[in-house]
This record gives C-alpha cells, structure tokens and sequence, in this order.
C-alpha cells in the first residue's frame, strides 16, 4: 500500500560549535489522504523540526543526515532544490506558530497572497488576485477585497493567522503542516482557528499534520498521534489508542501531570520528575529513562525497538518488552500477532 | 460611592480592593493622547490563606490589577486594603511591599543575567535589610534554595545556567526571601513545558500550606486556574464579569463570556472532545483603546439587547458567593 507521506529513519542533525545536536533520531510514520496527524512533544522534543526536514527548510547548521521522505513514492530527500521548490506550498505547505513574524509587514497581504499564487500557478496577476480574495473569503475574514491592501500590523492575531492558513492552502496542496498553529492565541481565538482547520480539511479533503505540545488540542483534531520526546517517537497508533491506552511511561506521564478540569475534589498533580534532556548529552539507551519511574538496566544501555502493542499502536518502551505485549515491528506479522495478544489480554481481563 | 468612602475593612479577609482603576495615556496622533482603560473599576476581596484565580485572555486587565494592587503602577482611582489598613504612598507601602510579593511570568527576562542566584534571592533581604550579619544572609539563601527544590551549591551560579522550571523556582525563591503574606502569581507556569508545571504547581501549594501563603493566581489556562484555585475571578476588557468558588465557577458559570470560554477550553480526552458543545465566539476581543459602550462583552455577546449596548451591568451576588456583572442573568 502507497502512502501519502512515508517518513522512514528520518534523522536529522545540528552540527553546532558545541556539538552535534541530533534533534531527530531515527522518525518514522505514515501519512494517509484525509487525516489528521498529531505530533505532540514537549520544546525541544523535535517535533518542529521533524517537520522542517520534511519540508527541508532547516536553518544553518541543521542537516538531514540519513532515512527517507516518500510523497505519493517520490523520494524528497536528496532532491534538487529546484524540485523541492516545486513540493513546498503546492503540494506539501505550512503554517508557523507566530502570525506576526511570519508575514512581512512591509508588503500587503493581498501582494504576499499572490506572490505565492503566481509562483506555483502561473496565473496572470489579475487571476491572482480573484484567487486571494476567493481564499480570504474562504477563511472567513470579512470584507477580502479591502483586506488586501492591509498590512499585517493592521489586523488582530486571529486573523493574521487566518491568512496565513490562506495562504497556505491557495495552491491547495495535500497536506498542510500546522507548526503549533493556536499557540500564540487566546482560547476562543484558538477555538475559531480549530474549527476552521477541521472545516477546510473536510472541503478541501487535505491531510494535516498538526504540531502541538497541548494535549487538548491533539484530542480536538487528531485521528493519529505521535508522542516525541527528544528527538525520539515513543509511540504512535490512533488517537483513542494513545490517550486511553498508553504504552510508553513518558505518554502515561504527560497524560497525569495535567490538571483535570473535571475533577472537584482538592487532588495533587502527579509530575514527571527531573529535568528535560540536554541533546548535547543523549543518554545511551531510551532517553527518557533518567526521569522513567520503572526503568531498568536494559533502558540505560539500549534503545528499545519499535513495538506492536495493539493494532494501529506501536511503542518504544522495554516495559512492553518485559511484559510480554505485543510483537516487534520488524517481525514478519508483528501487527496480527499484537491483534491476538490484545485479544488475549481482554480475555483474561475478562 | 458613597460606600467606598465610608469602607471599613472586614478581618477575615487579607486584601480587599474596592472600584480599582488603572488608566495609561496613549499618544494616538501627533498632540492626542486617549486613555487606554486597563482596568475599570474592579472589585474583589481575598480570604486570608487562599487562593483566587483571576483568568481572562491577553488584554484583557489582568496583569494590570496584580501589578496596580502591589503599587508597582499608581492606581488612577480605588482603593486597596491590606490587613486592614489602606495601602497609599507614605511610610507603610515599605511594609506592604515586604510582605506582598510577586512572581513573574517569563523566567527568562525576570532574573538579572549579571546577578548569582544567591544575590538574586537575597535582594529583599537586601532591600528590607532583614539579616543582620553575612551569615545570617547566606544561611537564609540556602534556606530558601532549599525550599524550593534547589541545591545550595547552586546559589553562586547565574541564571543562564538553569532551565526554564529551575528559573521560576529561583524567581519563586526570591518572592518568599522577605517572609512575605501575600504572593502574586502573575502567570507562573504559562511558559513551562507540562511536565514541568505539574512540578511548580505542586510546590506553590506546599508553599502555601507550609508557610500560610495568600495567593493572587493570574493565569490563561483555565485548568490549571481551576486546579489551584479555592476561587475564580474572570475578566473581561478591564471589568470583572463573574466570581465564584472553582466548582460553583465550572458547572454553573452564568456569564456568556465564561460559558464560552469554559467550552472553547480543548479537553485531553477524544471522546469527550467530540462530544463537547462548543459555543465560538464570533471576531476578536475589541482593543482596549476603543472600548465599547455598555456592557465590555456586548459586541460579541450571542445575548446582548439594547439595554446592553447602553448601560454597563453592576457586579452582583446573584446566589450566594457568585457575583456576576450580566444585565441577563440579575434580572
């Protein structure tokens, strides 16, 4: 089976004068037509930059330094810039975390609008423009025709994010990466933003891949997850399979360390201990053992592979191992094997 | 007003502010200046060794109160009652301001790259001369340090040395050094990974249980200001709208703008989430400088009429212990 996007060992490395800092380790996941991907870390997790390098638009000392990017099968990584041109903001774009630094606030947005119309469609300008306003209109800002003589300073945050989505999705690529989209803005302002995402993506039909660190948001948009935490996935499946199943100590622990708001009763936060990792100095084996209440030996030394836990659920943690869920990803019918002893489980459960 | 002349402060609580206002001029041409009303006429009291949440989104006063309530701005009009006595320039703010404290927001810009943690700490030790002999300081650093969850070796690094949760511990540190009553919290975790909050969260709780804390906790994120908080106080454009106890707060909110910032809240849990009603609000928040008529929330609000575009409503107690401020929900 094709995948829309298949990321696979994706690692990627920021050769800094203090060290090689390598951000992303070893990523793999699958992308179909449609859905909605949550990739949901803590800041320096690299999540962001799992992202930059898909569409290669890593800054300086930043490198891709091993695995494949496969859209539609066609490799990305190793591509002619000339190409990759081509990929981003027509069929792969993005939308970034601050809407105020990222439009130039020297041009309208109508002109920045159209720059990228004319770009990837070749359109005469005055095409350009009908398209600019279709989208402004599109994304529910009022008035389009007077908007793009404006200025970014001239509209609210919201707003400005709306036409960043406009922008994005002008030449209508298939999957559209939101690099913590609702971050910078209020909760009602970041309810405004979601609803529009999930609405576009059902009429456009495109696939989002969503970064986020607010597990809220993940649970509001997401049909699949992937849990990041220094560089690494620690587990990816569905997204009822993440938040009601949670294979990996580090997901189990985000999960409890945020306040229920359902919850009345006077009750103590349950933290994860310690301090982030530093990437200069990755632990040898699973990284987020030296904050990991149930880590072992094994956990220190060695990596722990891909794990089958369930169907559609793969985690990275030797806790699974050890108590005999599941079946390795590299296994010759590691899925069906994994189906069975979840089978199995909710039997003896029962 | 004439009530607030004649206010006589009740002892059960610590602070009582009465028709705070804070207004900063703003050149908005080349000779005109308007008057950006960030906070208009608020009213509160909070109980002795608890703690009142105070949500709201950007812009909307809540910063403004907590820094107008410790006298670090002059408020424009109103009244702020500590302990019982009012708090006004003279000789008693000194006092005031060793035992209010306030911890900042952004860890980062809050702590004095040139200053060691140790002297950071010790500023109001320093300020309010409390310790007699060098010793005495440095004993009380590593006191301090250590009530916060840091080594004493730590104290003779700087800041650049620590991450982001060690840095608000060591600004939380320095709120306590002058054995101060009363602590504003002025979004303390909003910059911190999750992992980490749940962290600060549990130790400005011990704090307050172990040292009788009173706490103002200003904040964004509704669950963290429902986890922490015996009440909640929410704003709007520089008015309070409603006040009530976290739960009363949660299953019964009364004003539009609190229900629709209590739905817009995203749940960590999928099934809930697609579950949930949300109600979304329509355009963004008006800007302070051209405030509207009448009610704050009126041109926004799915309820608002005529009487609401022309009169603002007064902050009632519509049920006991839950005041609101909706021309809706009083009548």
């Amino acid at each position: 089976m094709q995948h829309l996007l298949e990321v696979k060992n994706l690692q990627t490395t920021f050769f800094t004068p203090s060290g090689e800092v390598r951000a992303v380790g070893n990523v793999s996941f699958n992308l179909e037509p449609g859905k909605v991907l949550g990739i949901v870390g803590e800041s320096g997790s690299g999540k962001s930059v799992t992202a930059y390098s898909i569409l290669q638009i890593l800054t300086h000392p930043g490198r891709i330094v091993g695995g494949s990017v496969k859209l539609h099968g066609q490799e990305l990584v190793g591509l002619p810039e000339e190409e990759m041109r081509k990929v981003r903001g027509n069929k792969i774009s993005i939308i970034f975390q601050d809407p105020m630094t990222s439009l130039n606030p020297v041009f309208t947005i109508g002109n920045q609008l159209m720059e990228a119309i004319i770009l990837h469609t070749q359109r005469p300008r005055e095409q350009a423009r009908e398209r600019a306003i279709e989208m402004l209109r599109l994304v529910g800002i009022n008035e389009p025709e007077k908007r793009i003589h404006q200025y970014a300073y001239e509209l609210s945050g919201g707003m400005r994010q709306r036409v960043m989505i406009a922008m994005a999705l002008a030449c209508e690529p298939d999957i559209l990466i939101a690099d913590e989209p609702t971050t910078a803005l209020d909760v009602t302002i970041q309810a405004q933003i979601l609803e529009l995402m999930l609405e576009l993506q059902k009429k456009l039909g495109m696939a989002i891949i969503m970064i986020t660190h607010d597990l809220g948001v993940i649970a509001n948009m997401c049909d699949e997850v992937v849990v990041m935490y220094a560089g690494r996935i620690c587990e990816r499946g569905t997204a009822p399979e993440i938040f009601y199943n949670p294979r990996h100590e580090y997901t189990r622990g985000l999960l409890r360390s945020i306040p229920n708001i359902d919850n009345d009763e006077k009750s103590r936060l349950i933290p994860i201990m310690g301090t982030p990792v530093d990437l200069l100095n990755l632990p040898k084996g699973c990284p987020f053992a030296p904050r990991c209440e149930r880590a072992m030996k094994v956990c220190l030394n060695q990596f722990p592979e891909e794990y089958w836990v369930a169907k559609d659920h793969i985690a990275s943690c030797w806790v699974n191992v050890l108590e005999k869920v599941g079946a390795p990803l590299a296994e010759l019918g590691g899925q069906e094997a994994a189906q069975q002893m979840a089978r199995e489980g909710e039997e003896a459960a029962q | 007003m004439s009530e607030v002349t004649a206010f006589q402060p009740d002892p059960q609580y610590l602070v009582q502010v009465r028709d705070l206002r804070e207004h900063f001029p703003i050149a908005t041409g080349f000779t005109k200046t308007t008057m950006l009303k960030a906070v208009d006429g608020v009213s509160f009291d909070i109980r002795r060794g608890e703690t009142l949440g105070l949500v709201g989104e950007s812009g909307c006063g809540k910063t403004t109160v907590g820094r107008t309530m410790l006298h670090l701005y002059k408020p424009t009009g109103g009244e702020i009652w500590f302990d019982g006595r009012k708090v006004e320039k003279g000789p008693t703010l000194n006092e005031f301001r060793r035992r209010a404290q306030l911890v900042f927001q952004d860890p980062y810009s809050s702590l004095n790259p040139r200053m060691t943690v140790g002297d950071i700490v010790a500023e109001p030790i320093d300020v309010h001369r409390l310790c007699a002999s060098r010793k005495e300081r440095n004993e009380r650093i590593q006191n301090l340090l250590s009530m916060v969850g840091l080594s004493s070796e730590q104290a003779t690094r700087y800041a650049h040395e620590f991450s982001g949760g060690q840095r608000q511990r060591i600004g939380i540190a320095r709120a306590l050094a002058s054995n101060p009553e009363f602590i504003v919290c002025d979004e303390p975790v909003s910059a911190l990974d999750v992992s980490i909050q749940a962290q600060v969260l549990n130790m400005l709780e011990d704090l307050q249980s172990q040292l009788g804390l009173t706490y103002l906790f200003i904040a964004h994120d509704l669950s963290v200001v429902k986890h922490i908080s015996n009440r909640i106080a929410v704003m709007y454009l520089g008015h309070m709208v409603e006040l009530a106890s976290s739960n009363e707060l949660h299953h019964h909110p009364l004003h539009p703008y609190t229900i629709s910032l209590l739905s817009a809240i995203p749940v960590p849990d999928p099934v809930k989430a697609r579950q949930q009603k949300r109600i979304v609000l329509k355009g963004d928040i008006p800007s302070p400088l051209r405030a509207p008529g009448g009610c704050p929330f009126n041109t926004r609000c799915s309820r608002a009429t005529e009487i609401c575009r022309h009169s603002n409503p007064a902050f009632l107690e519509v049920a006991p212990e839950h005041y609101v401020a909706c021309h809706h929900v009083s009548s």
